[in-house]
């Protein structure tokens, strides 16, 4: 099997594999007050500094969660909920149209029931937020903004944004900013404090850690209500009893992706380079979505016209292939993707394109297989895409 | 041989797919999406088509270790088959959507994409039989044969079609899905009309088509004996909900003879005015002998689980004529005339088409 789709989960990495499965072994709450419960403790804020460390932040600033949606959804309600109880006419929230579902849905969520207003960034052809447009949108509501959530790098399409523009522009009306650096961690540089956001998501399946646990790094003045309520535990703001295994496998592999980032981007943005040059070669007239410079290394996203992104999935899926059209499914049925929308891509043009994404496991075999299968499968795609019209 | 699994959610399908996968195809499923919104659909037990439906199939499939799709075909059901329906009762005649799906969609459009995508064949839960020598015939579980309903497909269409339950009968088929862990093998048969969420055919069609009152009129004495809200409202040989003002003289209950959408009247009478012994018939198919050039002595079924009449059928430039032996009552426009010849090994479908009166 050619997995061309680590940007949906990469393969856990040895290391984390391997302190997963010794921390399970143990036995211990890290609340407990005895000696079973001290080293879990003990594991547990081990696992905290070394995600700090390598993060950029301070390791009070790191509460750890149940996974990126989790994150998402306890950075953007609850800092709109803290910062509207502070003030009650905070009720703007500033979120981008590219954004993640576990953000717009967050948001959309606060739209429906929480009386916020949002403002959304639009962003350009490669998927691009400007900070000037943030810069207008908060000349004109700054007083009235509880927050800023915009993505680190785009999920779909690959395209990093100028995250510490964004935030300055934010810090200069006093908006905290929170960003889904999902996709970004273990990728590009990231810097939390360095990029002066407020928050910052970050979850373990996307960077070969275990799936469930992540974290949200929140600044010490930044006030968050919970979402959930309980025991306690991470500041108060996230009860729950605390998973040591997760969480140690978790930090093992942030600091492993974080530490080896570098290397890493050389060798599979080479590799994806090499990929799309050799999917240009073998079919011609298909359109490379996303940011050509600032982008994840390891994204590969196209446009194959004339062809329906699910057809093509399901026939490189039958010769081994694995990737992803990047369109969510409302009802089960795939919609068109709203990133693609976004960049202005028609709905023809959004549902004709498909995701391949590199990672730690990747080789050239991978991109030879797909290569190999390619053409063949956009002809027949096209062949079925075409019964559509006249009948 | 590369086959694509139509998966609804129901047993029956998904014992087909399984059946596939062991006689030694390379099978996919695919669960077609035919609501536009699919919470306006029936749900699970009843119908088909909802989210229930499309995890139950997904969850069949990973079962039985095949990849799993949804293939959204709202669009086209939507004006093949919903779109028709509705054009159908306005016209006066009474459609069979489950034909008409299987002739617009699943044989067709479905069929035609599984070809593009490189697929050899179409494979589908249906009762009825389908050998090695191309003849559909009726399935061995009588009370579950659904060949009615496939006798629309052509030659072509059953080339590229597997029936794998044709020899089974429905209580076979939930054994086996239970033997093979198919959490399906229990969940109820689906039934009525699927796009019709409460069962409520009457209401569905006077959303669409509004209320258009109308006159009852007796065929006897030319007297309006009644009115209604809409002449869609009423089929050929429907007895109950006719509301009359008067009872007929001779006071036996009258049943609706015919109903004229340009005049939106409905004409009853009695019951043995619904007498018929001669069907016409438009847009014949062939598939179980080469085309007739004469009569042929045959069965004819004229609705869906309905009886069978014996039969001479001839086709000619108008479309197929048959003369029946005894007379049947309720014939309906719209429906089709489907014909069999007899055989013990199961009867064969001879052909088909829409009656027209
Ligand atoms: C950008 C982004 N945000 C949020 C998520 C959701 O994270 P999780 O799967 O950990 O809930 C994902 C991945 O699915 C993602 O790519």
């Amino acid at each position: 099997m050619a997995y061309l789709d680590h940007a949906a989960t990469t393969p856990m990495l040895d290391e984390a594999l391997e302190a997963y499965v010794a921390t399970a072994r143990e036995v211990g709450n890290a609340s407990s007050l005895h000696a079973a419960g001290r080293r879990a403790r003990r594991r547990v804020e081990e696992s905290r500094e070394r995600v700090a460390a390598v993060l950029g932040a301070r390791p009070s600033e790191v509460i750890f969660t149940g996974g990126g949606t989790e994150s998402d959804n306890l950075a953007v309600k609850g800092i709109f909920w803290a910062r509207r109880a502070a003030h009650a006419e905070r009720t703007r929230v500033v979120s981008s149209a590219v954004e993640h579902h576990a953000v717009l849905d967050a948001v959309d969520w606060l739209a429906g029931h929480e009386g916020a207003e949002v403002g959304w960034l639009p962003v350009d052809a490669a998927g691009r937020l400007d900070p000037e447009r943030l810069r207008a949108e908060l000349a004109a509501h700054g007083e009235r903004v509880a927050l800023v959530t915009a993505m680190w790098a785009n999920n779909e399409v690959g395209t990093v944004q100028p995250v510490a523009e964004l935030a300055a522009v934010a810090a200069e009306h006093g908006v905290p900013f929170h960003t889904d650096a999902i996709q970004a961690v273990g990728q590009v540089p990231v810097d939390f404090a360095a990029s002066g956001v407020a928050a910052l998501t970050v979850t373990g399946h996307k960077l070969g850690g275990p799936t469930g646990v992540g974290a949200l790094l929140l600044a010490r003045d930044v006030a968050a209500t919970p979402l959930l309520h309980g025991g306690g535990q991470e500041r108060d703001v996230r009860s729950g009893t605390l998973d040591t295994a997760g969480i140690v496998a978790f930090a093992v592999a942030v600091e492993t992706a974080v530490k080896g980032q570098q290397e890493y981007a050389a060798r599979v943005a080479a590799l994806r380079d090499e990929l799309v040059e050799r999917v240009r070669q073998a079919v011609p007239e298909m359109i490379f979505n996303g940011d050509p410079a600032d982008r994840l290394p390891g994204n590969a996203h196209f446009s194959f016209p004339g062809c329906e992104g699910d057809a093509l999935l399901l026939l490189l899926d039958a010769q081994g292939i694995a990737c992803s059209t990047g369109s969510a499914c409302s009802a089960g049925v795939a919609q068109p993707s709203h990133v693609l929308l976004a960049m202005g891509a028609d709905d023809d043009r959004a549902r004709s394109s498909l995701r391949f994404t590199l990672g730690h496991t990747s080789t050239r075999a991978d991109v030879d297989a797909l290569i190999a299968a390619l053409p063949a499968a956009v002809e027949r795609a096209r062949r079925a895409a075409a019964l559509r019209t006249p009948r | 041989m590369r086959v694509l699994a139509a998966m609804s959610g129901g047993v029956d399908s998904a014992v087909a797919a399984a059946r596939a996968v062991e006689a030694g195809h390379d099978v996919t499923g695919v669960h077609l999406a035919l609501a536009r919104n699919p919470q306006t659909y029936r749900t699970g037990a009843r119908g088909c088509c909802t989210l229930e439906d499309s995890r139950d199939a997904r969850r069949a499939a990973d079962v039985i270790g095949i990849p799993f799709y949804v293939w959204d075909m709202a669009d086209r059901f939507h004006e093949d088959v919903v779109d028709d329906f509705v054009a159908e009762y306005a016209a006066g005649r009474t459609p069979n959507p489950c034909l008409r799906c299987n002739e617009k969609i699943k044989f067709a459009a479905v069929l035609d994409r599984a070809v593009a995508l490189g697929f050899d064949a179409v494979v589908t839960g249906h009762h009825a039989r389908l050998g090695p020598d191309g003849l559909l015939r009726r399935s061995v579980d009588l009370a579950k044969d659904q060949s009615y309903v496939l006798a629309v497909l052509t030659r072509e269409q059953l080339g590229r079609s597997i029936f794998p339950l044709g020899d089974s009968t429905k209580a076979e088929v939930r054994a086996e899905a239970a033997r093979r862990d198919l959490a399906v093998a229990d969940k109820p048969d689906s039934h009525d009309i699927c796009f019709i969420a409460d069962g409520d055919t009457r209401g569905f069609l006077a959303q669409r088509l509004g209320e258009t009152p109308g006159d009852v009129v007796d065929a006897l004495t030319g007297a309006v004996v009644g009115s209604h809200t809409g002449a869609y409202q009423y089929t050929v040989g429907q007895r109950r909900g006719l509301h009359l003002d008067r009872p007929a003289p001779d006071g036996r209950p009258r049943y609706v003879l015919s109903i004229t959408p340009k005049t939106n009247t409905v004409m009853v009478g009695p019951a043995e005015a619904l007498e018929v012994s001669q069907v016409r018939a438009t847009r014949p198919v062939w598939t179980g002998c080469e085309r007739p050039t004469g009569p042929v002595d045959c069965e004819v079924q004229l609705r869906a689980h309905g009886d069978v009449v014996p039969a001479t059928v001839s086709l000619d430039a108008d479309g197929l004529r048959a003369e029946l032996r005894r007379p049947v009552r309720g014939v309906a426009a719209g429906q089709a005339i489907v014909a069999y010849r007899p055989d013990p090994a199961g009867d064969v479908v001879l052909g088909s088409a829409t009656i027209t009166g």
